[in-house]
């Protein structure tokens, strides 16, 4: 076998690699709607942020328009501080409401964002002034058996 | 293990260095070539002690140096050209048109030119052994080293070797050392020999010398008895008790 | 039992580990020795373009085929599966993570080290048993350089586009029994697929483990042919040794990787 036709399935074999990560990265995965666009940045604070995690999306109408970046801890008010990464195409007013919601029943959450009406729009670095934290299946069903045992007491009386 | 070694092999003679298998005559071409360090005293070999080379001088003394490996050693995975072309390809930035040339003449000096285009695996022993010794000649070596090159050679390949030899010896002007176990061919074709025997020399001389030896191992080897120095049985209890113990 | 054959059992045990240990230690400084005189595996890049050559090309067929199977197990079980909770929509993403992640340089690099480094360990080992090696020593040439380097980093090149092939074909194939056969919605396979996949965490990751992978299964192949006994005995022992030590180093690196890309640091 001469080099040059070597050299030929080589460059194939190469190719066809190069082909396959392509089709991957692409039609696989996310790549085609990788926004590496300009994004402001802005924080919330929460109660309870259940099981929201970096890198979840953050949604309007249920569309994708930004992504958590960071999950911290306030000390001093023992809230949650999330910050996110907004499309600057995107604005939103200053009373947004940010909520964690939760695609399907068992899926994974996201940060939903509902607009306000107020006419100056948010900035890089504001804060998110109201926010509904993440339902807690466990405070959930204690509510629900207390509404149930006061009910009977209720009754009973 | 070797031992009381002291041999000097002088420039343009065709040595021998002769012995029963395991008598450390390979051992003793490994340090010529500078694959083994002696451990006491120093090997000169081409102007160098070789002790005291890195690997740059190592290679440097090596491309002065051809080696006939015993079954040829040939790269299966190339032509012949392409094999004796080897040397010439990694150490000289020779145009093409050149190697060519001196490819042909190699191969032209051991009568093989017309099996350039062939590959390793469709040669004979002999032939093979005769494109591994074009190969070793590539770079007009200083001194040439065989290992066992006699081995496993019909009658005409031997002569065929024998005759390249010391023709390749004379004409290149070099040195030439064979180890070898084949004593009445290689007697024939060698102007001095060193005998060995279990890591030392034990006789040195011309081929008549070493004919006529009264030393009775080289005796046993060169007229080829049986039984000698070397014995015929390899140590074992006695006779009676083996068989006795057998029957009891 | 007595006293002494226990003794004895222990000291061989004792033994046999610090050979392994001594071993390794080899492997790696003859691993760092190659990679110092690879000048001329680059420099001459037609050796290595040669060595790519047989070592991936010739490892197409196996990959593809085997990536194709695959797939198409995977879309089997996988709806068998998923539809139980309804969930058969999720089909792409169940097949395209799997392979991505985890199937795609795992078993890439199992069959890679079957075909292409028990060859490897073959090819050297041979050169050793009939003294090549030692005749390019002779001839003032490294045979570390020029043989050992070029086939090491073959491998390496080929490893991560074999199994970008395997997991592209094993998607293919998924698709295939997904959506053409058992009639999963073509657009729901892709379209939760490309929501699922990410980029940067999951083919990026898998890319770096076949690279990993990659150089593991080369250089045990390239250290056990050039390490072998020079007999044939000795070369197919080699070539054995290859096959199951790579194909456990895969494994073991598969975990520990696995571990540090998919699972820490979850906020």
């Amino acid at each position: 076998m001469n080099r040059s036709t070597i050299d030929l399935w080589v460059g194939v074999f190469v190719v066809m690699g190069f082909v396959a990560l392509i089709f991957l990265a692409l039609r696989v995965g996310n790549l085609a709607s990788f926004n590496t666009g300009e994004t402001y940045r802005v924080e919330a604070k929460f109660g309870n942020i259940g099981g929201l995690k970096v890198r979840a999306p953050v949604k309007s109408a249920g569309v994708v328009v930004g992504r958590i970046v960071d999950v911290r801890f306030d000390n001093e008010s023992y809230e949650a501080v999330v910050l996110m990464d907004i499309e600057q195409a995107y604005q939103f007013p200053r009373d947004t409401t940010a909520k964690i919601l939760t695609s399907g029943i068992l899926g994974e959450q996201y940060l939903g964002l509902e607009a306000g009406g107020d006419a100056k729009m948010l900035a890089s670095g504001d804060r998110l002034r109201l926010t509904q934290s993440a339902v807690v299946l466990e405070n959930l069903i204690s509510q629900f058996l207390f509404n149930k045992a006061a009910e009977g007491k209720d009754a009973a009386e | 293990m070797l031992r009381d070694i002291d041999l000097a092999i002088e420039r343009g003679a065709v040595v021998g260095i002769m012995g029963q298998s395991g008598c450390g005559k390979t051992t003793l071409l490994r340090i010529i070539m500078g694959a083994l360090a002696p451990t006491r005293g120093e090997a000169i070999v081409l102007g160098h002690a070789t002790r005291s080379l890195e690997r740059d001088g190592l290679y440097a003394m090596r491309r002065k140096m051809g080696m006939l490996f015993q079954f040829g050693a040939l790269f299966t995975d190339m032509s012949v050209f392409e094999n004796v072309a080897f040397p010439m390809r990694e150490h000289g930035a020779l145009p093409e048109e050149l190697i060519h040339d001196l490819v042909m003449l190699k191969l032209q000096a051991v009568g093989l030119r017309g099996a350039a285009h062939l590959r390793p695996t469709e040669l004979s022993g002999g032939m093979a052994r005769r494109v591994a010794l074009a190969r070793s000649i590539a770079l007009d070596p200083q001194l040439i080293l065989y290992d066992e090159p006699f081995t496993g050679l019909d009658p005409i390949s031997f002569g065929v070797i024998v005759r390249l030899i010391r023709e390749l010896n004379d004409s290149l002007g070099a040195t030439s050392v064979i180890v070898t176990h084949d004593v009445q061919e290689a007697l024939g074709v060698v102007d001095y020999v060193y005998f060995m025997a279990a890591g030392r020399v034990i006789a040195k001389g011309t081929p008549d010398e070493i004919r006529a030896s009264p030393e009775p191992f080289v005796n046993q080897f060169v007229n080829g008895k049986p039984d000698g120095p070397v014995p015929f049985h390899y140590p074992a209890p006695d006779y009676r008790a083996d068989l006795e113990l057998a029957s009891a | 039992m007595s006293l002494t054959t226990l003794r004895a059992r222990i000291e061989r045990l004792g033994a046999g580990m610090s050979a392994h240990v001594w071993r390794i230690g080899f492997a790696s400084r003859f691993l760092g020795y190659m990679l110092l005189h690879s000048g001329t595996a680059l420099k001459r890049f037609h050796l290595t373009i040669a060595e790519i050559y047989f070592a991936g090309v010739l490892s197409l067929i196996i990959i593809l085929v085997s990536g194709l199977f695959v797939g198409m197990v995977l879309g089997l079980q996988g709806y068998e599966t998923l539809q139980r909770f309804g969930a058969s929509e999720s089909l792409g993403v169940l097949v395209a993570l799997s392979l991505v992640r985890e199937l795609g340089p795992v078993v890439a690099g199992l069959l890679f080290a079957s075909r292409a480094g028990s060859a490897i360990t073959a090819e050297i080992g041979l050169m050793k048993a009939t003294e090549q090696l030692s005749a390019m020593e002779m001839m003032a040439v490294d045979p570390v350089a020029r043989v050992v380097a070029p086939r090491f980093w073959g491998g390496v090149i080929s490893m991560p586009l074999l199994a970008a092939l395997f997991s592209a074909m094993g998607v293919f194939g998924g698709y295939l029994v997904g959506v053409q056969l058992i009639g999963v919605d073509a657009g729901a396979f892709w379209s939760q697929m490309q929501a699922a996949v990410d980029v940067r965490n999951d083919i990026m990751n898998g890319v770096i483990k076949s690279l990993v992978f990659g150089v593991a299964v080369t250089w045990i192949a390239v250290f056990e042919g050039y390490d072998a006994v020079p007999t044939a005995e000795g070369v197919s022992r080699a070539t054995t040794r290859t096959v199951v030590t790579s194909s456990l180093a895969i494994l073991a690196l598969d975990f520990v990787l696995t571990a540090l890309m998919f699972t820490g640091g979850e906020k």
